[in-house]
């Protein structure tokens, strides 16, 4: 890839544990990666609108409050409707497992929870964002 | 303290013992050197001539109850009373919420620590936009004083050792809703134990939950000392808090540091009301991590009784001696998903150092938090956890059982040293409300983060179960907790019928009072205990204030 990546790193909701939210952007940027960092308190619009106007590659959302299964499906939906389609959405936070094929099947990529692996973190986002510009070129 | 003859006589048998035992082993060393995780030398091992400057018995311990209260705040300690057990819970509805409490009551803990939903914290009701999906899921709803009655229904307050609410940003309204029932109730505030956790500093620093900006804020928490240092003495109207600021990456040293800064700051406001330091500091509490590290963590909360006492007289001119009671609460960023039931011995070990550091309250954990909140039977264990501590370890017949160890006086001296420089580095920035405005802190804190998360990949920081002892395709198996789904409902249904029931003329008067007090200058609490009668709901009271004062946003330059 010759262009850096670029992502936007946001919390999504009220909960305002940003511990993993910061180190997640500050290794991405080491990595080479573009970031816009959000932060916390971030509304559905905002974080649409920041995604647009950047023209970010990748979405990366952090939220430990169990509101993921009330924010994720509508800010996915509402990428959609602007049609982010090749825009990679990691997630990250307090997470049941259960709630994984839920998420995934409204288009979340990867959900990486506690104890995941910085590299493995950084390693995947970048394959994800190959695979999709991969498949939007061959399309 | 040692004559000379004996020092030099110590020092002697060590150089032989380095030079004909220690150096031969060195190339058998795991590695070259050792620090403690808040980057102090460890020493090869610790002898009387270890401890770097003179060790005063009097000075630096003296005896329990005494300043610097090193050895604890009382006499007795375990002997006489054991600590307030009181995990902290909460969740849905007010009604769900007494009814853990009162289990947990029933099972054995002696208090009972209060969380409250994020909507509640930021003051907002539960049917504002901002509160989907929030309702009820990190701790209970309290929209008005009608959920505070069902919280406490049935629950016989002057007979809980102490009730604790984490609130902090609007603690003052909390506080006037439950003054508020008491009045209702007839019930004499004065005739239980309550604490507000108030520490609305290290929410700009390190936890996040702040409404306002951080001077309003500070004097919001003012007001709230202030009231019931001057009315309900009994109450205790701030913890002043280090665990958080070791959740957003801080070392032991910025636990002690930073804490103590913010404290500081906050005692400046009170004190520029004219009362004195010594009428309502032994009224502040503290909550410190207790952590994984045993050594450190031992020597951290002796430290930081020791640092507050002196730091209150060098600093304030206190005449009487300021003994700070800490609370604490174990290490959860090192709880962790995978193999979950690895973290019931990380708790036991929490409790244990927590009681060796001579605690007077304990909240622990429960072994499945870092995948939801605790269950029923998480937090029964966690429960036994101390109860076995407790009960079984005979550790409570001892006080301050560990002073004296070379390593520890070492370590303990250290620390507070460690924490001194923070504590000026935040003086040179002008003081904590200044640091907190350029970032400085939170800048520190996540420096440390980030420098732990690559300690934990490089392997150099060990998690068992994350980077070793790891068990490959790992399945959650344990039960995890959900909030009830219909939670949310009940508790916007609830709200809404509060606002048609009440009257609502008086609910506008009420809090127009609230605004002239505020843009007054005034302590808000006798309006806000009036609008929480008249049963405002906790947004319409937030409002008021945000009207006057403001909402804080978080710039790009206190980032990361």
């Amino acid at each position: 890839m010759t262009q850096k990546v670029r992502v936007v790193v946001a919390k999504i909701g009220l909960d305002g544990h940003d511990r993993g939210a910061k180190v997640i952007a500050r290794a991405y940027r080491d990595a080479g990666m573009e970031v816009i960092y959000l932060g916390r308190h971030q509304t559905v619009e905002n974080v649409v609108e920041a995604v647009l106007q950047e023209d970010v590659d990748v979405l990366g959302l952090s939220i430990l409050s169990g509101a993921h299964a009330t924010y994720v499906p509508e800010i996915m939906k509402r990428l959609k409707e602007n049609g982010a389609d090749d825009l990679v959405a990691v997630l990250g936070g307090i997470i049941p497992e259960v709630h994984i094929p839920m998420l995934k099947s409204v288009g979340v990529d990867a959900v990486f929870g506690p104890g995941t692996p910085l590299q493995e973190i950084i390693d995947q986002t970048f394959s994800l964002v190959r695979e999709k510009k991969a498949a939007l070129a061959g399309q | 303290m040692l004559e000379d003859k004996v020092k030099s006589q110590v020092a002697g048998e060590r150089k032989k013992w380095e030079a004909e035992m220690l150096d031969p082993a060195r190339s058998k060393l795991r590695q070259s050197e050792f620090f403690s995780p808040s980057g102090l030398p460890l020493d090869s091992v610790y002898d009387p001539v270890s401890l770097e400057e003179d060790f005063d018995y009097l000075r630096d311990l003296g005896y329990p109850g005494c300043y610097p209260f090193t050895r604890g705040t009382s006499p007795t300690m375990y002997r006489g009373q054991l600590w307030n057990s009181a995990m902290y819970s909460g969740y849905g509805t007010a009604e769900e919420s007494n009814l853990r409490y009162k289990y947990l009551l029933d099972q054995g803990q002696s208090g009972f620590s209060i969380a409250l939903d994020l909507p509640t914290q930021l003051g907002y009701d539960p049917d504002h936009v901002l509160a989907r999906g929030e309702v009820g899921q990190v701790g209970v709803v309290l929209s008005s004083f009608r959920e505070v009655e069902r919280l406490f229904d049935g629950i016989p307050l002057s007979k809980v050792r102490q009730i604790s609410v984490v609130v902090n940003s609007n603690s003052v309204i909390v506080a006037a809703m439950i003054v508020a029932f008491c009045e209702k109730a007839g019930i004499d505030p004065n005739s239980f134990i309550i604490s507000f956790q108030n520490d609305v500093l290290k929410e700009f620093v390190a936890r996040g939950n702040y409404i306002f900006p951080p001077k309003p804020a500070v004097k919001l928490a003012g007001d709230l000392i202030e009231y019931t240092t001057k009315n309900i003495p009994r109450w205790l109207p701030i913890c002043i808090c280090g665990a958080h600021l070791r959740g957003a990456g801080g070392n032991a040293a910025h636990e002690l540091g930073y804490c103590f800064a913010n404290a500081m700051a906050q005692i400046e406001d009170v004190v520029s009301r004219g009362l004195k330091v010594e009428d309502f500091v032994p009224n502040f509490v503290a909550l410190f991590t207790a952590g994984m590290n045993v050594m450190e963590e031992v020597a951290k909360f002796r430290a930081a009784r020791r640092l507050w006492s002196r730091l209150m007289k060098e600093r304030f001119g206190t005449e009487k001696p300021m003994p700070l009671r800490i609370h604490a609460y174990g290490q959860c960023i090192h709880l962790t998903a995978q193999q979950p039931l690895n973290n019931i011995a990380r708790i036991a070990i929490n409790n244990i150092i927590a009681v060796l550091g001579g605690v007077t309250g304990l909240s622990s954990p429960s072994h499945d938090e870092a995948l939801s909140l605790p269950t029923e039977e998480a937090v029964r264990t966690s429960l036994r956890s101390q109860q076995i501590v407790a009960y079984e370890t005979g550790l409570t017949d001892y006080v301050d059982p560990l002073a004296g160890s070379y390593a520890l006086e070492s370590l303990t001296n250290q620390l507070e040293n460690k924490a001194r420089e923070l504590i000026v580095k935040v003086d040179e920035q002008g003081g904590a409300i200044a640091a907190i405005e350029k970032g400085y802190m939170q800048q520190q804190l996540s420096e440390g983060a980030y420098q732990m998360q690559k300690d934990i990949e490089t392997g150099k920081k060990c998690m068992v179960g994350v980077n070793k002892f790891r068990l490959e395709g790992e399945k959650v198996t344990i039960p995890v907790f959900s909030v009830n789904e219909e939670a949310q409902q009940r508790a916007i249904d609830s709200v809404k019928q509060v606002r048609r029931e009440r009257d609502n003329r008086e609910v506008a008067r009420t809090l127009a009072e609230l605004e002239r007090q505020a843009r007054a200058g005034n302590n808000i609490m006798p309006a806000a205990v009036e609008a929480s009668k008249a049963y405002a709901t906790m947004q319409e009271m937030c409002d008021v204030l945000r009207d006057v004062y403001g909402a804080y946003r978080e710039t790009a330059s206190n980032a990361f």
